[in-house]
């Protein structure tokens, strides 16, 4: 009798595991056999063409996806990780706990939230959708993700390795910058890569932020294509073509999430970027 | 010579004369592995004394990162302060939603999001908590590594293409099999009555499952497999069956953290915009069937926000956003809380 409810309980926990990792699969699997027939060049390269007309592309909201998610992390990545080091060789009590508590706090935020605050600091006083609002929220949205781990990245360097620099002389801020932050490299690039992938895949903040645009645009002043955004617009749409395409945009998006999922993976690999450099010669 | 003054002499490193601080830090590194130190290591004292400008920038990067995360809470009340005043707390249970006539409520928003958000976490906790502790502690290795690696890369899928996979996969499968399945013999149940259009509530609580199943699975497992080995053992020793092991040993001991996880997984499916808004149906309105039409909290913000004609009808609609803020502060407290008691740092 125990042995019977000892089978049928693993057996239930194996097909369980089966099961999530089945559905990812069906998931991948159907990504890949609908967008493979919408990749093409011109469909990478391409603007969107009205419907009717065969062709176009997604290759503006490919630009646009870079530029926005390239402005929020040269804003987020100094502001998280300056965050991360206060966390652990800064902050002190309360102060420390309030601000790791609200970086957890601002991780579980939904990012709809976020793109209403976006909206009314940044699209509403201007009066016009930007990118750059879009990269604001956006920002937000990468700032826990670098808080986080850097700061389990910099408490994972021996704090021995700082008290040893101080003996030789070297001035703290010194020793955080020249050996702490360097031995943490794996670590805080870990979490950029995260957070770049985290928001490489959001679509909601930004549709009352960088709202679309049906043309090559380059300046973050102006409303910008997004690439999950034409995603979305394209499925919600009630045109076959546009379907299709949307399945290929799905594809490439996430080809460059897994990839850059991947990457963080492979960083975190023990021996890679895991050693300790040598900094203090001269 | 006193200790403090050899300490203080600093020419085997070609300095005249050492600082206070280098002082201190000599006096540690002077220490023998077991002794107590010399002097106990101020960091922080040392820190804020040196390097005025490195401390400057993390403090400032601090009170930026502090300024946004209240910014962005007062900036959603004040915006959403008209409708707050117009309608004050009978906004929560009002189901009137009327642009035309400028009458607004949440309540079908609260609904449709609260009862597609219990049915993905009740489906997500018992398919993600039976995986997680095949995962913690019945798969053989060579299975679980690929199946963990699987796991968290379906939580790095963009919920936009789980929305398009719902919405022309998953909906007409619900439509055509599922739905009239669950019709024929459970129609007895208020749920599972009504027209059925394969997208509607049931659809939206099942993409939900399917995306934040991954959550639940990795920190379930992560809570089991932090359970110390001696105490499996011990049980095992007394006479008990792996199962019972995990029955009466592991799930009790990682209850806080399951519970954790679930809370965490829930404030994601409360949250979820895009992947809702394509599957859910969006109408306002309250329905007992889940095969019929709803709409959530997240989705309506995304639908109409760009739309609101009126300061009333945006104000309204930030309300709403105020609110998903609020429900999801609470939950992902409530989750970090049971997560703390399971990982918090020795000594702590």
């Amino acid at each position: 009798m125990h042995r019977l409810r000892s089978a049928v309980g693993i057996f239930a926990t194996a097909f369980c595991a089966a099961g999530v990792a089945l559905v990812l699969l069906v998931i991948l699997g159907y990504v890949v056999r609908e967008g493979i027939g919408a990749l093409s060049l011109t469909f990478v390269t391409q603007l969107p063409r009205p419907v009717g007309i065969p062709g176009g592309g997604v290759g503006n909201g490919i630009v646009g996806s870079a530029i926005i998610v390239g402005l929020a992390a040269v804003a987020a990545i100094p502001i998280g990780a300056l965050t991360g080091v206060f966390l652990t060789y800064f902050g002190r009590g309360a102060l420390a706990a309030t601000v790791r508590f609200l970086s957890d706090v601002l991780s579980g935020i939904p990012s709809i939230a976020i793109g209403l605050f976006a909206y009314t600091a940044l699209v509403a006083p201007l009066g016009h959708f930007s990118a750059w609002s879009a990269a604001f929220a956006f920002a937000i949205l990468m700032l826990p993700v670098i808080i986080t781990t850097t700061e389990s990245a910099i408490k994972g360097v021996p704090r021995e390795l700082y008290e040893s620099a101080i003996a030789l002389g070297v001035p703290p801020h010194k020793a955080i910058i020249h050996v702490i932050l360097p031995s943490a490299r794996a670590g805080i690039t870990t979490g950029i890569v995260l957070a770049v992938a985290r928001v490489t895949g959001e679509t909601a903040p930004l549709l009352f932020t960088a709202f679309g645009s049906q043309f090559w645009e380059l300046n973050p002043n102006n409303p910008m294509a997004e690439l999950s955004l034409q995603v979305f617009t394209y499925a919600i749409s009630p045109y076959r073509s546009w379907h299709q395409q949307a399945w290929g945009g799905a594809l490439i998006l996430i080809a460059a999430v897994v990839l850059m999922n991947l990457a963080a993976r492979l960083l975190l690999r023990p021996g890679i970027g895991r050693r300790v450099r040598a900094p203090l010669a001269s | 010579m006193a200790k403090s003054e050899e300490l203080r002499s600093g020419n085997d490193i070609g300095c005249a004369r050492l600082s206070d601080e280098a002082v201190t830090a000599r006096a540690i590194a002077a220490t023998k592995p077991g002794q107590p130190p010399l002097v106990r290591l101020p960091a922080t004292h040392l820190v804020a004394h040196r390097g005025r400008g490195f401390a400057l920038c993390v403090h400032g990067a601090t009170a930026i990162f502090l300024a946004l995360v209240v910014a962005l809470f007062v900036e959603l009340l004040w915006k959403s302060r008209l409708a707050i005043e117009t309608f004050g707390l009978s906004f929560l249970w009002t189901s009137a939603w009327n642009p035309v006539t400028n009458q607004f409520g949440a309540l079908p928003f609260i609904y449709g999001t609260v009862v597609s958000s219990a049915i993905a976490i009740v489906l997500a906790a018992i398919a993600g908590i039976l995986a997680g502790a095949f995962l913690a502690e019945f798969g053989p290795a060579w299975c679980t590594a690929p199946l963990s690696f699987l796991i968290e890369l379906l939580a790095a899928v963009p919920s936009v293409v789980y929305g398009l996979w719902g919405l022309f996969v998953l909906a007409p499968v619900m439509r055509d099999y599922i739905e009239p399945g669950l019709q024929k013999y459970l129609g007895f149940l208020p749920f599972f009555t009504g027209a059925i259009y394969g997208i509607g509530m049931l659809t939206a609580g099942l993409v939900l499952a399917i995306m934040i199943v991954p959550t639940v699975t990795a920190i379930s497992r992560d809570v089991m497999a932090a359970i110390p080995q001696s105490q499996r053992e011990a049980i095992w020793a007394l006479g008990a069956s792996r199962w019972q092991g995990f029955w009466m040993v592991v799930l009790p001991g990682a209850r806080a953290g399951v519970f954790g996880a679930c809370a965490l997984a829930l404030g994601r499916a409360l949250g979820e915009t895009i992947a809702t808004t394509m599957v859910i149906g969006n109408r306002p309105a309250i329905s007992a069937s889940w095969f019929a039409p709803a709409y959530s909290l997240s989705s309506v913000i995304a639908n109409e926000f760009t739309e609101a004609t009126s300061q009333l009808y945006l104000s309204a609609l930030i309300e709403l956003g105020l609110l998903l803020f609020v429900i999801s502060v609470i939950v992902n407290g409530l989750a970090r809380l049971l997560l703390w008691t399971v990982f918090r740092p020795a000594g702590d």
